[in-house]
């Protein structure tokens, strides 16, 4: 016989089970039980946000950082609505979170009780997949289960709803060990024997191979496989967003990011060569530019843990399902050792011509982003973790502070979550408290999700925020600038005094707005324990290059301009 | 003829665990995938546990390997087959109501009848309802043959499907019964509907 306990007990004994020991959330009526358990357990610390999209966000932060499931806990209705961003951002990016919320009592369910919102209905495009609890007896194997499934596979965001009165129901309570049975979910492993010899013939007669570098490999923790790839066969790695620190940045092989705002040499090579080998990406249109013209000489093989994903954007010769790691384990045998000296020079003289480029890349007295992160950089020594919000800052960040470590650079790729910077620098921070974490920022991003401030106080994260102020949406300007003439509508923007705003919070804060300042504004926020926010005041004008306008080929790009050039103003 | 109807259709068997909400997920997946769905049908099979669903899709532009993808990422589908691409029996069930006034007009559609696997399974003084129960082209042949008879009122189930031969599309898969509700008197597993 095990013990009698209600339904928030058993959800509590249950996360102890999966190694939960941090939630972000908010209470509410809905979740009041629970609330009112967690008293009971101590060993569980409890966050609480300032607004449950910070919650979402936090847990998704944790997650990125630690690699273990990220906890979110809401109240029914608009607590739970307010989570929505923070689980499609988790949803687009593979990011195991858990989140629990409450809901109305089962008899009340479809009467528009108050605080009603069908929340299993409003998450269901947006979770990996999701609960309504309705049998107590359920529960523990639901929670079992959530938490499986939103690290295993494809990871993603679970969401469970448990109504209030199920929350105070009692039953006996059994844990259930052994197997874990679900029919449906049977998450790939390892590729079938001719995929493997499909393969090995590509990559052992291509001349200028590519390797395309995503977030699979930091889910799959492939990073000595795909390392030993690149070096055995001499093959350049291109990296998504997501898939920078994939392999060290300054590995010779590194061609850094791909993309939308990658590197001419990165993006070059991937159109002009013969064999792209894609590993746990998926072929965003942000990184492809236009799919009619995209690589067009090269056979493409693809590896990735989701079947879907195979011949989804972009029609491939070899499509391999299964875990990265085991299916590169697979592979290694069979790959023959090559120089590709030829290729690799050819690339290497793109790369130099990029090197000409400064980051100054407009006239001006004023800061630049770009000096910014690159000193930040410099003067963290490239090992912080870095959390970057959504815009101009964000690709200046994946462009200027190179990672060498695994899991260091936390972003909203596939969402692109403007507000997402400052919660999941703060989760991040909390999951590895003994790293130097910055949230980087926009000025507008900052400010959708500031609240944040107050929780990084009550709980003395020592997060260290950056942020870029350059009085506009820098990236829409940008994007009207290049594409609407210059008709800055609705994206100068107006914000506080930034530096009084945290010392409001009681957080240190400093201004720069010279880049002397930067080795000391380091020092600065190193200097406090807890949270500590400094503003970069930047030029208003920057553009981040180079740059290939959406929908265009991927070697149609705007270049850096180099100094003395026409158009640096 | 049938041939010609499957060239630009897919259809997808999906068998599913019989639960609540996941009728939901399937259409919610087409709708965000932006899939085009010509019928989808749900029902029971031998197994409380288990539904199946028959899909017919537009497969231009995507092939049925790749929507049988989409549809494994759901947890609650146990297994998907792409029979379209494999010797099968697929049926489409009508009930047509037409105009059947006079003596000519019935015995018109009487003789229409006798060609298709269909029965007039109601007459009255004004209308008669036609059953058909055939491949879905056949459906539409009979559909166009009782046109100018004047049609009042159709409806069709959509398309259900099956492999021929000895390759089953089933699953031993059995739900798990939670320990503590057998020792609370509580009964065996709830099967709810889709
Ligand atoms: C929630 C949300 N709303 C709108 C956008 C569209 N958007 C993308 S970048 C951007 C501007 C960001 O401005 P800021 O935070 O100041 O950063 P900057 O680009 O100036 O570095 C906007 C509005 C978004 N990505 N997310």
């Amino acid at each position: 016989m095990g013990k009698v306990l209600t339904g928030a007990e058993i959800l509590l004994e249950c996360l102890l089970r999966e190694g939960v020991d941090l939630i972000f959330g908010y209470p509410g009526g809905a979740i009041l039980p629970t609330y009112d358990t967690l008293t009971k357990y101590p060993q569980i610390h409890h966050v609480l946000v300032r607004h449950e999209q910070g919650a979402s966000h936090m847990a998704d932060g944790y997650a990125r950082a630690t690699g273990k499931v990220g906890v979110a806990l809401a109240t029914s209705g608009p607590g739970a609505t307010n989570l929505v961003t923070g689980i499609a951002t988790a949803m687009m990016d593979s990011s195991p979170i858990v989140c629990i919320t409450g809901q109305v009592p089962r008899g009340a369910i479809g009467s528009d009780a108050f605080q009603e919102t069908d929340v299993t209905g409003v998450t269901l495009p947006v979770t990996k997949h999701n609960y309504l609890v309705m049998d107590i007896h359920e529960l523990p194997y639901i929670v079992r289960e959530a938490f499986y499934i939103a690290r295993t596979g494809r990871p993603g965001p679970v969401l469970i709803d448990i109504p209030k009165d199920i929350q105070n129901e009692k039953i006996e309570f059994v844990y259930p060990e052994g197997e874990i049975r679900l029919p449906g979910y049977r998450p790939p492993q390892k590729a079938l024997p001719d995929e493997i010899e499909a393969a090995l013939e590509l990559i052992n007669a291509a001349q200028k191979p590519v390797i395309l570098a995503g977030h699979g490999i930091l889910m799959s923790g492939a990073m000595a496989e795909v390392r030993e790839l690149a070096e055995r066969a001499q093959i350049p790695v291109s990296m998504t967003l997501l898939g920078k620190g994939s392999m060290p940045e300054n590995h010779p092989l590194n061609l850094r990011m791909m993309g939308m705002h990658g590197e001419a040499a990165s993006n070059n090579a991937i159109q002009e060569s013969d064999l792209l080998i894609a590993l746990g990406m998926r072929f965003d249109d942000r990184v492809t530019g236009n799919l009619k013209t995209y690589a067009q000489g090269a056979k493409k093989i693809h590896i990735d843990i989701d079947p879907s994903e195979i011949n989804k954007n972009v029609p491939v010769d070899v499509g391999m399902v299964g875990d990265l790691r085991t299916v590169l384990t697979q592979l290694l045998p069979g790959v023959k050792r090559a120089s590709h000296a030829e290729w690799l020079n050819h690339i290497r003289d793109w790369q130099e011509d990029a090197h000409e480029r400064d980051i100054i890349n407009r006239e001006t007295e004023m800061l630049m982003g770009a000096q910014v992160i690159n000193d930040l950089w410099k003067f963290t020594g490239g090992e912080a973790i870095t959390v970057s919000d959504v815009g101009q800052h964000q690709m200046l960040e994946a462009q200027y502070y190179p990672h060498q470590r695994p899991m260091t650079m936390i972003t909203s790729g596939g969402l692109g979550t403007m507000g997402f910077g400052l919660p999941a620098a703060i989760g991040a921070k909390m999951g590895k408290p003994d790293e130097e974490v910055w949230a980087i920022v926009g000025d507008g991003g900052f400010q959708m999700t500031l609240c944040e401030l107050a929780t990084a106080r009550q709980e003395n994260v020592g997060v260290k925020i950056a942020i870029v102020n350059n009085s506009y949406l820098g990236m829409v300007r940008q994007w009207q600038e290049f594409f609407y003439e210059e008709r800055y509508f609705a994206t100068p923007i107006f914000s506080p005094d930034f530096v009084k705003l945290a010392e409001a919070y009681g957080i240190p804060a400093m201004r720069v707005t010279d880049r002397s300042q930067m080795e000391e504004s380091v020092e600065f926020a190193r200097r406090h324990d807890g949270p500590v926010l400094i503003e970069y005041v930047v030029e208003k004008e920057e553009i981040v290059y180079p740059m290939v306008p959406a929908g265009a080929d991927l070697d149609n790009m705007i270049r850096r301009p180099k100094p003395g050039d026409v158009g640096v103003k | 003829m049938s041939d010609q109807a499957e060239k630009t259709k897919h259809i997808l068997v999906a068998l599913v665990e019989n639960k609540p909400g996941v009728l939901n997920r399937i259409a919610s997946l087409f709708r965000r995938r932006n899939f085009n769905v010509d019928s989808l049908t749900v029902g029971r099979t031998h197994r409380s546990h288990i539904s199946r669903m028959t899909i017919v899709m537009d497969g231009s532009g995507i092939s049925g390997r790749r929507i049988a993808a989409n549809l494994f990422k759901l947890i609650n589908v146990i297994d998907v087959a792409v029979v379209s691409e494999e010797p099968h029996v697929s049926r489409d069930l009508a009930l047509i109501k037409v105009r059947a006034n006079d003596a000519d007009a019935r015995n018109h559609l009487t003789q229409v009848c006798d060609q298709y696997p269909a029965h007039i399974v109601d007459i009255g003084p004004e209308v008669a309802i036609v059953q058909i129960a055939a491949q879905e082209d056949l459906v539409e042949m009979l559909i166009k043959e009782l046109e100018p008879l004047g049609i009042v009122e159709m409806v069709r189930t959509g398309v259900v499907a099956m492999g021929r031969g000895v390759r089953i599309l089933d699953s031993p898969y059995e739900p798990v019964i939670p320990a503590t509700r057998n020792s609370n008197g509580n009964g065996a597993y709830q099967v709810y509907g889709v």
